[in-house]
């Protein structure tokens, strides 16, 4: 499991490869929160290569999508699979984030 | 009608780096039961996974401990108990709904809720350990 991430235009794009569990977290949040410091405030987080997520990584998004709003940035996210979609729904998660198909769908969308 | 069979027993350390290889062997035992495919790759790696979170950090609060993973499966039913020898805790201290619009925005809260909606049944007792039980029907 890792997170790949790259800058495309003005939005960094974080591919989330593996599980987004109570092992990985913190890492992904530390890429996250250090990007916003260098000032960064469009993200996009794909999870078209992930395989579950936990309550502690859906937590850890939610978080992520504070702190960035707190800085005037936004944070969507792309490709949920149907496992993942059925998570989202059942947490009511997908009320609060704003979800696209595709990542170029999610890219126009900023 | 035949007795439940073994299909899983383990024992892992108190590391939460260990939870996602015990998952994946649950996933791929579930498979090979024959178990619809979205409950194997959905709800018991989720549920699992939440179980063993629990385990390792709540109930034996961190490392030096163990935690053992044993699956029983029968015609009806998959039924994981996860183990921890920790002082145990209460599971339903910490029950509020996450979906609520007062806590959808807190970060934490949400492990033994997606437990109770993954899995047809979730109990916990004590036996040889904290034991929290996790039962998906077949059907």
């Amino acid at each position: 499991m890792s997170f790949a991430m790259n800058k495309q235009d003005e939005v960094v794009v974080v591919d989330v490869e593996g599980q987004l569990i109570v092992g990985n977290r913190q890492e992904l949040k530390q890429k996250v929160l250090d990007e916003l410091e260098r000032g960064e405030k469009k993200f996009l987080i794909d999870f078209s290569r992930t395989g579950y997520i936990d309550s502690s990584g859906l937590g850890v998004l939610v978080s992520l999508s504070k702190k960035i709003r707190e800085q005037g940035g936004e944070l969507r996210l792309a490709n949920l699979n149907d496992d993942l979609q059925t998570l989202f729904e059942l947490t009511k998660l997908d009320t609060l984030f704003q979800i696209s198909d595709t990542r170029e769908r999610a890219l126009e969308s900023f | 009608m035949p007795e439940p069979r073994v299909a899983i027993d383990i024992e892992i350390p108190s590391d939460v780096s260990y939870i996602e290889g015990v998952v994946e062997l649950a996933a791929l035992r579930c498979h090979e039961l024959h178990i619809p495919s979205r409950k194997c790759t959905l709800n018991v790696r989720v549920a699992l996974a939440e179980a063993l979170s629990n385990a390792i950090l709540r109930g034996n609060g961190g490392t030096g401990r163990h935690v053992r993973v044993r699956a029983m499966v029968s015609d009806d039913a998959l039924v994981f108990d996860i183990v921890d020898d920790g002082p145990g805790f209460d599971m339903n201290s910490t029950r509020n709904d996450p979906t609520t619009p007062e806590n959808i925005l807190r970060e934490d809260g949400r492990g033994l809720f997606l437990m109770h909606r993954l899995m047809d049944r979730v109990e916990r007792f004590v036996e040889d350990g904290n034991v929290v039980r996790l039962t998906l029907n077949r059907e």
